[in-house]
């Protein structure tokens, strides 16, 4: 067994495993500590990634494992996302006494994450999922005694439950229909019966669709994100808002690419893109939570990268465009997020007044966020948006790209109320904002942000011939 | 390296004034006229060292910026963009000299007035056409927080709808952009490459939704009727200077586009289209005319001639883009008459609105019922006042004049009967301008504003700069032609 194939993920559960050791054991004072284990944890793990990728792409445990160029992306990413979570973590979590297993939670998380990244067979594929599901409940209710984080807790939950359990009823009928769990054989076995059944594989693909909807937040299992983007613990907020749609987009671009044309997939994608990213943005619109509005944008920021999962049969660079506009909006993200945090969570519009004058530095990184979120020039997520536009009008989906625009437009409407508040407007009082390991961890995001605006040439040069391992 | 240097000193300079938290208000305006002259200075250099006789884009620089996309930070100039940065620059330093109250962040108003430069520059200078897109939308952010920070009465509701509108623009003509990029065999976005391959030049469904994109989106821009509901309440919300660089700098980009973009790229399309255009850019003028007669704020009636002279500006270019006769020199000359045009509405419509600002500092009114009689109070202002409106509604001898002469000679050769109707929009503008000076200037003084103060020495003095301009253009435009139509011709005759 090439065990070495699997070193950052046996680092990230085998730290998991330590964390959860040493908080049974530290004191409370200690509890802390458990952060800096975790950095180092993720540390380790995204160095041992990017050794991977000087291998050449391909599969590995009997093809069940994918160790290619789009997985490892993923994966740094979402290390690199845990690790800004992590930084942001301590002052939040610094008034509960024992809060050492939460780090813990976060490194199962991010490994589910990672497996459904990677999973090149349906079975890794349910286990990727429900592992991410069932260590990032808790994360959400994490604040147990606050009413808001219970509800949203609970919502995330049966939300989840129900679309795991569909996920796992397509993947067994898809077993049922080709024999074979495993992506390659299956691609084969679609290939030589065609329209077999072509019912039982539409219901197939259905479930599976949802079941991972669900992850990327995207309609008709979205509804979860708004919540938690309110009440869940903000650290938690940026994680869940971040991670889990990295993972879910590779894993559906690389389950759709299986599918043969029959199954009319893209246009089925493309109607859930544009409604996602229109409901997403109209509930946005009126939102006086700048946290939920957060959480909404989220919503229509999966319906573009959709777009991307769309076109990933036809369009050559549609996993570049995909893997560039995953990493500018989780950068954007993380920032607007790790601002939240800093200041101390707040949610309401009106508690942002006078942002501009108080915290000057909260109030660029938020207004930087985004307008990257937005897709402004020359910030990443311009690039994002951009590359995605051009996949799709190449692809023959000049609507989507139109679609895309329009929504983009509304999008600006609510981004901009959030700096209007921020630089227009006034207010006396002070500002409390959390300790220094926020401020760090904002600063860090929003350069990372920056960085990615600059050099975006490097990465797209990195990303010019990426495609999945087959 | 002198385009570069011209973009980039702006943008140091708020940089620098971000930086320096204790200065007063003075400095910080002494030292943001400081750096924005300095960059028209280097604009001034590039046009001593640009040859009429040489090849189309000058002083180009280019460095590599995201080679895997075919995009690079590549610079240049031919005469019309030349002639209108100039201007741009020139309109910027004014400006920020022209005395204004900017509360208590002052560094903060001057750094965005600089960034604004940089990127108004940018727009004119770039040769890659997602570099000129990025400048494109930067604008928009730096005049939002204008409006939005300093403007007055509805600020942040003008200031949002001016961006939420304009961006619709901006998608439009991304999308456009992409489509021409995928258009070529090498997707570049090398305007000069454009421009020698045409990629498009067809009429089919494909060319022509492009086209719609792209002229949809600078329609937006310059605005054209019946896209320009942003610009009336933009105008009269902004602080008098933001409100002379969004007439005088930012409308030139809706117009300035359609040359470098479709006219350039895609006159096949263009010429297929031309009539229509015109005939839009006809009703803009009638239209902008008319309205603004029957404004009875300042900086509304203002604002609605604006529209009416951009209209003048796309009449020559779609003028210049018709293939119905073969009247080479006549596409040409209104080619010229759009350039021209756009550089003596930036001028006098920055220096009316600069006026208009200084109302507002002294009344805080803009209602031209509540003036009166200020010949003999404010002479000085009278005087330039007078000016910059006859100069706006075509007084031979003044800026205006060369360009609509140009502009209507050109269209009598190819649309006879567009110029016939055209020419009756310059009489309800001779109208609307003799009525907004009687009721500013002459009449009896109403007795609160007997305290009204003379024009200021800074005042004046920026405003003498933009009269004398206006001037010299209008009695020797030959220094502005040669430049204009060393590209006009190869625009024109090199089809």
């Amino acid at each position: 067994m090439p065990v070495g194939d699997l070193l950052p993920e046996i680092v990230i559960l085998v730290g998991a495993v330590i964390v959860v050791l040493f908080t049974a054991f530290a004191p409370q004072q200690r509890q802390d500590w458990a952060a800096g284990l975790t950095l180092v944890i993720l540390g380790v793990a995204s160095v041992l990634s990017l050794m991977q990728w000087q291998q050449a792409p391909g599969l590995t445990f009997s093809g069940v494992w994918a160790l290619d160029a789009p997985a490892i992306v993923a994966k740094l990413l979402i290390l690199l996302s845990g690790m800004v979570v992590v930084l942001l973590s301590p002052d939040w979590m610094h008034s509960d006494r024992r809060h050492g297993e939460y780090y813990a939670l976060c490194l199962f998380t991010l490994l589910g994450v990672i497996m459904m990244a990677s999973a090149s067979d349906t079975m890794e594929l349910v286990l990727g999922v429900l592992l991410s599901s069932a260590s990032s409940y808790p994360l959400v209710a994490f604040h147990r005694a606050w009413p808001p984080a219970l509800e949203a807790g609970m919502k995330y939950f049966l939300v989840g439950a129900l679309t795991n359990a569909l996920l796992t009823i397509g993947v067994v009928v898809l077993f049922g229909l080709v024999g074979d769990t495993d992506y390659q054989h299956m691609a084969e076995a679609l290939g030589e019966s065609g329209d077999g059944a072509p019912l039982a594989l539409s219901i197939a693909t259905a479930c599976i669709v949802v079941g991972l909807s669900f992850k990327l937040a995207a309609f008709p299992a979205h509804v979860w994100m708004p919540d938690v983007a309110q009440a869940a613990p903000a650290p938690v907020a940026a994680l869940l808002t971040v991670a889990p749609k990295v993972g879910a987009a590779v894993a559906l671009a690389r389950f759709v690419s299986l599918l043969p044309a029959s199954q009319i997939w893209p246009a089925i994608v493309a109607l859930i893109a544009v409604v996602t990213m229109t409901l997403g943005n109209l509930a946005a619109l009126r939102q006086t939570d700048v946290r939920r509005l957060l959480g909404w944008s989220s919503v229509s920021q999966s319906g573009y990268t959709l777009m991307a999962v769309v076109v990933v049969g036809i369009a050559p660079q549609a996993l570049r465009a995909l893997l560039a506009f995953l990493v500018a909006y989780a950068l954007a993200n993380l920032a607007a997020f790790s601002v939240v945090t800093h200041l101390r969570g707040r949610t309401e519009l009106d508690d942002y007044r006078g942002l501009a004058c108080r915290q000057p530095l909260a109030a660029i990184v938020l207004i930087v966020a985004m307008l990257s979120l937005v897709g402004i020039p020359p910030l990443a997520g311009f690039f994002g948006k951009f590359l995605l536009f051009e996949v799709t009008i190449d692809a023959g989906y000049p609507w989507l790209a139109v679609v895309a625009a329009i929504n983009t437009l509304v999008s600006l409407y609510y981004y901009l109320r959030v700096v209007a508040v921020m630089i227009f407007k006034t207010s006396q009082g002070e500002t409390h904002v959390l300790g220094l390991w926020s401020r760090l961890a904002m600063l860090i995001s929003i350069m990372l942000l920056v960085v990615a605006s600059l050099g975006v040439e490097g990465g797209l040069a990195v990303m010019q011939s990426i495609r999945f391992a087959d | 390296m002198i385009l570069s240097t011209a973009l980039a000193l702006p943008l140091l300079g708020a940089i620098a004034l971000v930086g320096t938290p204790h200065i007063s208000a003075l400095q910080a305006r002494r030292v943001a006229a400081g750096f924005a002259s300095l960059s028209l200075l280097a604009l001034v250099v590039a046009w001593m060292g640009f040859d009429p006789a040489g090849s189309l884009f000058q002083h180009v620089d280019e460095v590599n910026w995201v080679p895997s996309l075919g995009m690079a930070y590549r610079v240049g100039v031919d005469g019309i963009a030349l002639v209108v940065a100039t201007m741009s620059a020139l309109l910027f330093v004014a400006a920020i000299l022209y005395p204004f109250d900017a509360g208590d962040q002052p560094r903060q108003y001057y750094a965005w007035l600089l960034f604004l430069q940089t990127m108004s520059l940018g727009v004119f200078l770039a040769l890659d056409l997602l570099l000129f897109y990025v400048f494109f939308d930067l604008t928009l952010v730096g005049m939002f927080f204008l409006i939005g920070r300093w403007g007055h009465g509805e600020a942040q509701t003008a200031a949002l709808k001016f961006f939420l509108y304009t961006f619709a623009g901006s998608l439009l003509l991304l999308l456009g952009i992409i489509g021409l990029y995928l258009s070529l065999d090498t997707p570049t976005f090398d305007m000069r490459v454009l421009i020698e391959q045409q990629p498009l030049a067809g009429t089919g469904l494909y060319a022509g939704l492009i086209f719609l994109g792209l002229m949809l989106g600078l329609a937006i821009k310059t605005p054209l009727v019946p896209l320009h509901t942003w610009l009336p309440p933009a105008h009269v919300d902004a602080p008098g200077p933001a409100s002379a660089i969004l007439a005088g700098v930012l409308l030139k980009m809706g117009t300035y586009g359609m040359i470098r973009l479709p006219f350039a790229m895609m006159h096949v399309t263009f010429a297929h289209y031309a009539l229509p255009i015109a005939i839009i850019a006809l009703v803009a003028i009638l239209y902008g005319a008319l309205v603004a007669l029957g404004q009875k704020n300042l900086k509304r009636r203002i604002a609605y001639t604006s529209i009416n002279h951009m209209g003048y500006t796309v009449l020559g270019i779609a003028v210049a883009a018709a293939l119905v006769s073969d009247n080479q020199a006549a596409r040409q000359l209104a080619l010229t008459g759009a350039t021209v045009e756009m550089v003596a509405h930036g001028l006098i419509t920055g220096a009316l609105f600069l006026i208009s600002g200084s109302f507002w500092q002294r009344t805080g009114e803009y209602d031209l019922d509540h003036y009166g009689g200020l010949a003999h109070q404010a002479p000085l202002l009278t005087g330039f006042t007078v000016l910059a409106a006859f100069a706006s509604l075509g007084m031979p001898g003044l800026a205006g004049f060369v360009a609509e002469f140009q502009v209507f000679t050109g269209t009598f050769a190819v649309y006879p009967w567009l110029a016939v109707l055209g020419i009756i929009g310059i009489l309800i503008t001779a109208a609307l301008f003799l009525d907004m000076l009687r009721r500013l200037f002459f009449g009896r003084l109403p007795s609160h504003l007997g305290e009204f103060p003379e024009l200021g020495r800074a005042e004046w003095g920026v405003l003498a700069v933009l009269a004398l301009g206006i001037v010299v253009i209008g009695v020797s435009p030959r220094f502005l032609l040669t430049l204009i139509e060393a590209s006009s011709s190869v625009l024109v005759g090199g089809r």
